[in-house]
């Protein structure tokens, strides 16, 4: 738009011809030395590659309208390094851990990942939730052979970029069957209506497999409308929706946008159930939904309210550690993507990338928070979702688990 | 039918929230010729005044009282963001070429935005619900909140004081003076800074009064938010003819029934594609918007 409105006005300004010189020696100059820069962190690497110290690179979404899944994850890893580093680190040396900021960007997580690979040689990546970013930012880890695990994201095309990369939380294809069975058979629903964020991998692949999954199972979906992550008006769609009267609809959405769907839809007069993924896994989401979303049901990778030990030992230790808040899901993901990677290290030689790499591949029956971690030949872990109902602010009731 | 009512109703509410916004920017217009960029940050800054001053007043519980000190709170505190923006970064740039003012303008909105994300972060806060929405019509397929009927009233009723202020008072008799030639009007002995300042008030108080309508229908506040709203009230302005008052109102109207109606039948996608098509389309066709003049320049 500036564009647009200054095309007419520059060109007299464009006096500059004595000063090219000058500003093209300035831009050479930067060049130079950011060349520099990353020269330094190349030998860097060879000297650093003897010290048998690991080295975790995070990278996540600390800030913007998805920062609460990185700062849970974020909390979730520190807590498993902090347990691995009291118990004596790995090798006598304690586990170190950077964490750069992707901005919830996708071209951010680019940057912080070759960073975290070219400048502070990391041995492993952990990161990220949104799965646009894991996306992005995995060829790098790929092309550099550092091995990644993302903790949550859960759109299949993550881990076929490359061998890589990990994951060890459920993926898309199983979230939409279990959100799908959930309506069809639990709550025995016969039509549903889909509004997805266009702008989201996670969103539309999610999207596509419940759809998928729920005409299976009988179900018919009515409509199926689309919005893009940033909006802040829906109620053209949801008027739309609303017109069709579907039992369920499905918002496979981030907290931000399904708070404020949600709250629209309920002024509108939409009564029908609200479902989604685990993209609905945030203290925001009561905040900004109001009561619209109480009532509501997602797809998680564990509840806090299992009277499994080993879940009921994370969740205590993590309220102790962080004034008493719950660990959502997200938390619990990076509390097992950091074990796992942990683990992984201790089982190998040394701490070199590939070796590491194979170390991680070959993760059977790892007892997690979050149920037991097996990956298979696809680097996916394969494992049971629970399906949460939004009880009040930051407090889900279990509802039921489905395994693959 | 009621189908169309109904976004008919959103659609107007959403533009009249562009159309307050769009008032700032043609008024600026009107009497500097220069686009305010800052606009859309000051829209945003209400917001998070609107949040502070109803974080005072016992968490924001609901009642007519605290949303009108709520208002007036942005309003008052856009008001004084405006008049430092003008007397800071503009004013020492009045004789400045046109180009530098913009370039100004831009610097200036970024400076806030950032500004913006490092005072307030970058996580969206929640707008607190002064007044609880309800719905005050409600039939089978067509639902109008107490916050729609708000918001367009308000609206109506600012547009309509402004017309007032712009048509039957010695204010705004200068102000169309300044606007009209601002080197006669200084010669006629119209306080020339003392009517820009209070133009940039103006403007900034509507900008206030919008983020607070926005706030209390779309919850979501962050130091973005100015970027798109601003973008859009600017070709609302563009599209109504810059420096028209009727065109700006008028402009922003149709971009939010334009959008509604463009995401109902056609599709999501072609939500912003409109606005900035529009914007095409008007250059194209009729350059001086819908009721802009044309005006003689010499460049």
């Amino acid at each position: 738009m500036m564009g647009v409105l200054m095309g007419g006005v520059m060109q007299p300004v464009f006096r500059f011809k004595n000063r090219t010189f000058f500003l093209v020696g300035l831009v050479s100059l930067i060049v130079v030395g950011f060349a520099a820069c990353t020269k330094k962190g190349d030998t860097g690497a060879s000297a650093q590659a003897d010290l048998q110290a690991l080295v975790l690179g995070e990278f996540g979404t600390m800030t913007g309208p998805e920062s609460t899944f990185g700062i849970s994850t974020h909390r979730g890893i520190m807590m498993a390094v902090e347990e691995a580093n009291a118990a004596g680190g790995i090798k006598g040396q304690p586990v170190k851990v950077i964490s750069l900021d992707d901005q919830g960007r996708s071209d951010e997580a680019v940057t912080a990942v070759t960073k975290l690979v070219t400048q502070e040689n990391v041995q492993l990546i952990l990161g990220e939730v949104a799965s646009s970013r894991s996306i992005a930012a995995a060829p790098v880890a790929q092309k550099y052979k550092v091995p990644m695990i993302s903790p949550s994201s859960t759109n299949p095309r993550v881990t076929q970029i490359g061998d890589y990369i990990f994951r060890v939380c459920f993926i898309d294809p199983f979230q939409g069957k279990v959100m799908a069975k959930f309506a069809a058979q639990n709550l025995k629903l016969k039509t549903a209506a889909i509004l997805r964020d266009i702008k989201s991998d996670y969103s539309v692949g999610l999207a596509d497999f419940f759809a998928e999954d729920f005409q299976k199972m009988g179900g018919k979906i009515i409509s199926d409308l689309s919005y893009s992550s940033g909006d802040a008006d829906f109620k053209a769609q949801l008027t739309a929706i609303k017109l069709k009267k579907p039992d369920v609809l499905f918002i496979p959405g981030y907290y931000t946008e399904v708070g404020l769907i949600a709250r629209q839809a309920r002024e509108l007069n939409y009564n029908g159930v609200l479902m989604g993924g685990d993209g609905w896994d945030s203290a925001k989401l009561t905040e900004i939904g109001g009561k619209a979303v109480i009532g509501g049901y997602f797809s998680s990778h564990y509840s806090p309210k299992s009277d499994n030990p080993v879940v009921q030992n994370f969740v205590n230790k993590y309220k102790e550690k962080y004034n008493g808040e719950v660990p959502n899901g997200l938390a619990a993901m990076g509390y097992d993507a950091a074990r796992v990677a942990i683990a992984a290290a201790q089982k190998s030689g040394t701490l070199a990338p590939t070796e590491l790499r194979d170390a991680v591949a070959q993760t059977k029956g790892f007892e997690g928070v979050t149920g037991v971690i097996s990956l298979n030949d696809e680097r996916n872990a394969v494992k049971p979702a629970v399906v949460l109902k939004v009880m009040a602010s930051n407090d889900y009731d279990y509802v039921t688990t489905v395994s693959p | 039918m009621q189908a169309l009512i109904q976004n008919l109703v959103n659609g107007l509410a959403q533009g009249s929230v562009y159309a307050l916004v769009a008032l700032g920017y043609t008024m600026v217009y009107g009497v500097l010729q220069f686009i305010n960029f800052a606009h859309a940050e000051i829209f945003m800054l209400g917001a998070f005044g609107g949040i502070f001053v109803a974080g005072w007043l016992t968490n924001g519980e609901g009642s007519f009282l605290s949303l009108v000190l709520v208002t007036f709170g942005a309003m008052a505190f856009c008001t004084g963001v405006g008049l430092a923006v003008e007397r800071i970064a503009y004013r020492p740039l009045r004789h400045a070429p046109r180009l530098n003012v913009l370039i100004t303008a831009i610097g200036v909105s970024l400076l806030l935005q950032n500004l913006g994300i490092l005072v307030f972060g970058a996580d969206p806060r929640v707008f607190p619900a002064v007044i609880p929405t309800h719905a005050l019509f409600d039939s089978q397929n067509l639902v109008i909140t107490n916050i729609q009927v708000l918001v367009i009233g308000t609206s109506a009723a600012l547009m309509l004081g402004l017309h007032w202020l712009v048509r039957h008072t010695k204010l705004g008799m200068a102000m169309r003076a300044v606007s009209f030639d601002i080197e006669t009007a200084s010669l006629m002995g119209i306080p020339i800074d003392r009517i820009i300042a209070f133009t940039f008030a103006i403007g900034s108080a509507l900008a206030g009064c919008a983020a607070v309508l926005y706030g209390l229908t779309y919850p979501k506040v962050d130091p973005l938010m100015g970027v798109i709203i601003g973008l859009k009230a600017f070709v609302a302005a563009v599209f109504g003819g810059i420096g028209s008052f009727v065109g700006a109102a008028l402009g922003g109207l149709l971009m939010g029934l334009a959008e509604t109606l463009v995401v109902y039948y056609v599709s999501s996608s072609f939500r912003d594609a409109l606005a900035f098509g529009l914007l095409i389309v008007i250059l194209l066709v009729k350059p001086t918007g819908l009721f802009g003049s044309m005006a003689k320049e010499k460049v």
